[in-house]
């Protein structure tokens, strides 16, 4: 990878290495803050899901990339943000501080969450997360009284400041949280803190040995993964404007673990290509719906061929139910297999071809497999 | 009192089911450190693929039952080649969500197939019951109780004393020594998969008259996991005696304890059984060398 000679300590902790970054970085900072009057009301509040499912991805990617902790259950993390969010609005609480209360009362639960992954490791941890979540989910269908059961809550757009927030207001809003937590996150990574965390993922042995208290940084670790994931869960509540225990399932999870496997788990960064991706599924699948059958039957038709059934046919295909969960599962595969570091992976991997063309290599960046060796003993 | 073990005997009997599942679970973690999120999937497709030959092609009940095995024998490795032999290495988080994904796939491939309603077989078992003074045992239950008891005892005599047994543990143990030491490690990875799945298709059916069978059955294998894990997950009775206690602790609960209880029941268990004792019942605890 291309790095700039480094010359000055000050160097190390620039937010932007290159001109270029500065330059490309404002230019997305100019388009994102036009944004509501470049897009429509539609793609607007696209944008605003984008963020918030990017929020829950740096959440992930904290824990899981940096981390190396598993996580089958942060939905539950989300749906316990959202419900402190349409509890403290219904109570009449201002937004600032039940905003701050959801990310302060998720991270306590994520911290104790966080205590079972001191004795355990890998699976395991993935089992324990999932179970909690089960457990967090029938929680907000039986505690009608706070959470209004299976019947859900309705939520308002939030007032700041006394303030009625629009849809604009809102994706103002979601921008600023997103733009803090990721300059927050970025920071955390480089602090003595995030650095334990890649210690202790890479081996917590040597980790240990150096001084890192495992028990400590991986509580820590679930604790700000669950804070943020808090956060986005007030944001999600509010953009819903409904929120019912359906909504908070294994699902919902896995489309979040998604967002990192898709977007490279390897740096914050994938967590925005993720989650652009993991909105855009959607609608690209109801254009399908809409315009593949006819597409097909016209390319069958100028063959020479009977066009009718072949758009029955494909029309058949591309209406079935769980279409999308099969394309999910493909697409989980596909990545794992062919694409481990996801999009953002990819992306550094086209910037060196195009900087070292045509001498690159892909072997590169092949990854090192390591043979199995037992778990159990860890 | 009476009604006491009447629900335990119910308990049991879907403890075994879990176990049932559980031991799927079990055998491909015992043998390759792996663990397997669609071995409901697997489940379902087995209890589907038995539908089709018995009530649709109108085979013999025994007779579909061993083709749907044989079939899934078949599938199970073939899923393995193609999803897991390619990522065998990397790390565990992956494998996971490979065979997450792997469930998704054969879930609502499943679906488009079958359809979503609920099907159901004939079996020789079906309607009827034995009675002991009081109580009451369906003939279902019994024959489930009975298959999975059977299975333990052989897969546990196959993992302790054949010479393919031992070489999966020994692959378990560290991949590359059982390699040098000449085991055929990818076929003791094909092999265990394509077992691991005879034995979810064995539970799939054997279910089959108890819950029917729809594309969700799947999400049976996700009650599965707390009986594993409390039973140490790469012990087999422990799959077993963990199935047990988590089918009575769930039947017992709903039966007693206010409504809602029953669904968390076995997640509440699970939780505090790894706070308590990680390496579950019957695992063993070693300590890493550095």
């Amino acid at each position: 990878m291309h790095q700039p000679v480094k010359t000055d300590y000050s160097q190390d902790l620039r937010l932007f290495r290159t001109a270029g970054q500065v330059w490309s970085y404002a230019a997305l900072a100019v388009f994102l803050l036009a944004a509501p009057i470049l897009f429509g009301n539609y793609l607007l509040s696209q944008v605003v899901f984008v963020i918030i499912y990017a929020i829950v991805g740096i959440a992930l990617i904290i824990l899981s990339g940096y981390t190396g902790q598993v996580s089958i259950g942060h939905a539950a993390f989300l749906a316990i943000g959202a419900y402190t969010a349409a509890y403290c609005q219904k109570q009449g609480i201002p937004f600032v501080v039940y905003f701050v209360l959801a990310g302060a009362l998720t991270g306590v639960v994520g911290y104790l969450v966080g205590l079972p992954a001191l004795r355990l490791h890998g699976v395991y941890l993935a089992i324990a997360t999932f179970a909690f979540a089960f457990i967090v989910e029938e929680i907000l269908a039986r505690w009608e009284s706070v959470t209004n059961g299976n019947e859900g809550i309705m939520l308002a757009l939030p007032d700041l400041f006394g303030l009625k927030l629009g849809d604009t207001g809102f994706y103002y809003l979601c921008l600023a949280v997103v733009t803090t937590i990721m300059l927050g996150a970025i920071n955390l990574l480089r602090s003595p803190t995030g650095r334990a965390f890649v210690a202790l993922r890479d081996s917590e042995t040597a980790a240990k040995s150096m001084g890192v208290n495992p028990a400590r940084y991986k509580t820590r670790s679930f604790a700000i993964s669950a804070a943020i994931t808090g956060l986005a869960g007030v944001l999600y509540a509010h953009k819903l404007s409904f929120i019912s225990p359906e909504m908070f399932t294994l699902s919902l999870s896995i489309e979040f673990i998604m967002i990192v496997i898709i977007g490279g788990i390897a740096s914050l960064r994938g967590a925005v290509f993720g989650a652009i991706f993991m909105i855009m599924v959607d609608p690209v699948l109801a254009t399908l719906k809409d315009d593949l059958p006819g597409l097909v039957a016209n390319v069958v038709s100028v063959l020479g061929l009977n066009g009718g059934g072949a758009q029955e046919a494909v029309a058949r295909v591309v209406n079935a139910p769980g279409l999308k969960s099969l394309i999910f599962g493909l697409i989980i595969i596909f990545f794992i297999i062919f694409e481990p570091f996801g999009l953002a992976g990819r992306w550094e991997k086209i910037k060196l071809y195009v900087r070292l063309f045509p001498l690159y290599k892909a072997t590169t960046f092949k990854r090192q497999k390591m043979y199995l060796k037992s778990e159990r003993g860890r | 009192m009476l009604d006491f073990i009447q629900q335990t005997i119910g308990g049991i009997a879907l403890g075994c089911v879990y176990g049932l599942i559980a031991l799927g679970f079990v055998l491909i973690y015992k043998a390759t450190e792996v663990v397997n999120f669609a071995q409901g999937e697997l489940m379902m497709l087995g209890a589907f693929l038995s539908f089709t030959f018995i009530a649709t092609l109108g085979l013999n009940y025994w007779l579909g039952f061993a083709l749907a095995v044989v079939c899934m024998a078949v599938l199970g490795s073939t899923m393995e080649r193609l999803v897991i032999r390619p990522i065998l290495g990397y790390p565990q988080f992956s494998i996971v969500m490979a065979t997450i994904g792997l469930g998704l796939v054969v879930r609502s491939l499943a679906g488009m197939l079958w359809g979503t309603d609920d099907l159901r077989i004939e079996t020789p078992f079906t309607g009827g019951v034995f009675k002991l003074g009081g109580l009451v045992i369906a003939a279902d239950s019994l024959s489930i109780i009975v298959a999975t008891l059977l299975l333990c005892a052989v897969l546990y005599w196959f993992f302790r004393y054949t010479k393919i047994g031992i070489a999966m543990q020994a692959t378990s143990q560290n991949m590359l020594a059982a390699y040098y030491m000449g085991i055929p490690v990818k076929r003791i990875f094909s092999l265990i998969w394509a077992i691991s799945a005879m034995v979810a298709c064995i539970a799939g059916v054997l279910l089959a008259p108890i819950t029917l069978i729809h594309a969700n059955i799947g999400f049976l294998g996700l009650k599965a996991f707390p009986a594993a894990v409390l039973g140490g997950f790469s012990s087999i009775p422990g799959a077993l005696v963990g199935g047990i206690i988590i089918g009575v602790v769930e039947t017992l609960s709903g039966f007693y304890l206010p409504e809602g209880f029953k669904d968390v029941a076995a997640y509440v268990v699970l939780l505090v059984a790894l706070m308590v004792m990680p390496q579950g019942l019957f695992g063993s605890r070693a300590l890493k060398k550095v």
